[in-house]
């Protein structure tokens, strides 16, 4: 369970762009997590209220968009979309692929609300 | 060991974020800032630092992982014993709990130090980094890191190591790369430990493991060995040396080289300087 370090890292990150942005508080964050990212998305989103809770991001949505596992083939060149543990060419079946989707670990964007000047 | 270079990561989270900042107004009235930045990133930041060390110092870092019990410590002890004083050893051990591990490499002569992670199931580059200031790096040419025993969150974190080397025992299913793809998708060498049981375990095809890794579109190598019998050990150390010989000549030619960790991802971070790119040229010979 790596999950909550992992959202532990994320509360970090999220904490310096809003203290950066003059954020009075986060309001939804997005997340895109590939199924061979390692981190399992719904884990993550357990650990996250947990993580979230008492910073500028507390109560803020928490969105995961997952891209397919897709691959490109280094003999065909065909781009063919693939499962977690079978990463051959779907065209000719070659296991000289390359991931071309799947495996983000990223912090996409925030929205937040900015504190008002005095 | 920093006292050298005069960098100070441990208190790392300082420039932190380097977001390209694009703010768009909501329907709601709130901004939203794309960031597009690794969930991972400070600890990359800190595995990179590792790395620079490693390098500086002409040291071949060794990840090593498995389940639990799979015969990382045991490979490693007889490791030691065969190769004598032809290659120079350190070893960080990464436990839950005990001092074990740790305790039976120093036995050997060898430096170990214990990191020992609590409820933690993976060493981070942080923990690493931490460890690194108890070994004096010249005196290295090859450091073992020995994760914990699992075969899923270590995979996610970078140490700043050169090589993954991952364990298999014929005790273990052989349709374990199947089960942890991620795991072994990050692993430049399989490895199937205690061949001398293969006798008694008519259930594990070694084949069949190495069809599974191949599933993953994987080139790594795949030995066979066993610690306890010696079968396979030279090929095992023969890999040893020649990683080692190829981290002297990236040293010379100051590049690097990162592990089969590709996080294809990473080509996201479009802000991040583009340093360590050498791992495209990385062999994986189907020897
Ligand atoms: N039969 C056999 N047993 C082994 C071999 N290597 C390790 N073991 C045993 O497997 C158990 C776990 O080994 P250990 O090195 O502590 O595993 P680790 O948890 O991966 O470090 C111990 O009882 C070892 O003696 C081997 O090559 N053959
Ligand atoms: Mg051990
Ligand atoms: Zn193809």
């Amino acid at each position: 369970m790596h999950e909550l370090a992992v959202c532990q890292g994320l509360m970090t990150q999220v904490e310096q762009i809003a203290r950066r942005e003059n954020a009075e508080q986060v309001t939804r964050i997005l997340l895109s997590i590939g199924p061979l990212s390692g981190v399992e998305a719904q884990l993550l989103a357990d650990a996250y209220p947990i993580a979230a809770a008492g910073t500028v991001a507390e109560g803020a949505q928490l969105e995961i968009e997952q891209l397919p596992i897709r691959v490109k083939c280094l003999t065909c060149s065909e781009e063919t979309e693939a499962t977690a543990n079978r990463l051959l060419c779907g065209a000719c079946g070659d296991y000289r692929t390359r991931l071309l989707s799947g495996d983000e670990l990223l912090l996409m964007s925030l929205e937040l609300e900015r504190r008002q000047h005095a | 060991m920093c006292d050298t270079c005069g960098c100070n990561v441990t208190d790392g989270n300082r420039h932190l974020i380097e977001g390209d900042g694009k703010l768009a107004r909501t329907e709601s009235g709130s901004e939203a800032i794309s960031v597009l930045q690794g969930l991972l990133s400070e600890n990359d930041r800190t595995a990179a630092h590792n790395r620079e060390h490693f390098d500086r110092h002409r040291v071949l870092a060794v990840n090593l992982m498995s389940s639990p019990g799979s015969g990382k410590t045991r490979l490693l002890e007889e490791t030691i014993t065969l190769l004598g004083d032809s290659l120079r050893i350190a070893v960080i051990e990464g436990d839950l709990e005990t001092e074990n591990d740790a305790q039976r490499i120093r036995d050997k002569g060898v430096a170990a130090v214990q990191i020992t992670t609590g409820t933690a199931c993976h060493l981070d580059a942080h923990m690493v980094h931490e460890a690194l200031h108890a070994l004096t790096l010249d005196d290295i040419d090859v450091l073992f890191i020995e994760n914990v025993g699992n075969l899923v969150c270590p995979a996610s974190f970078d140490l700043g190591q050169h090589r993954n080397v991952t364990l298999l025992s014929v005790t273990e299913g052989d349709d374990k790369p199947a089960k942890y793809p991620v795991m072994f998708r990050a692993s430049d060498l399989m490895l199937i430990s205690k061949s001398d049981l293969l006798g008694v375990l008519d259930d594990f095809v070694p084949e069949k493991a190495e069809r599974h890794l191949r599933e993953l579109a994987s080139t790594a190598s795949v030995h066979t060995l066993s610690a306890r019998s010696g079968d396979g050990m030279q090929r095992w150390l023969d890999w040893l040396r020649s990683e080692h010989a190829a981290a002297q000549t990236r040293a010379v030619n100051g590049e690097t080289l990162r592990p089969a960790i590709q996080p294809d991802g990473q080509r996201m971070h479009a802000h991040e300087p583009t340093r360590q790119h050498h791992h495209d040229g990385h062999h994986h010979g189907h020897d």
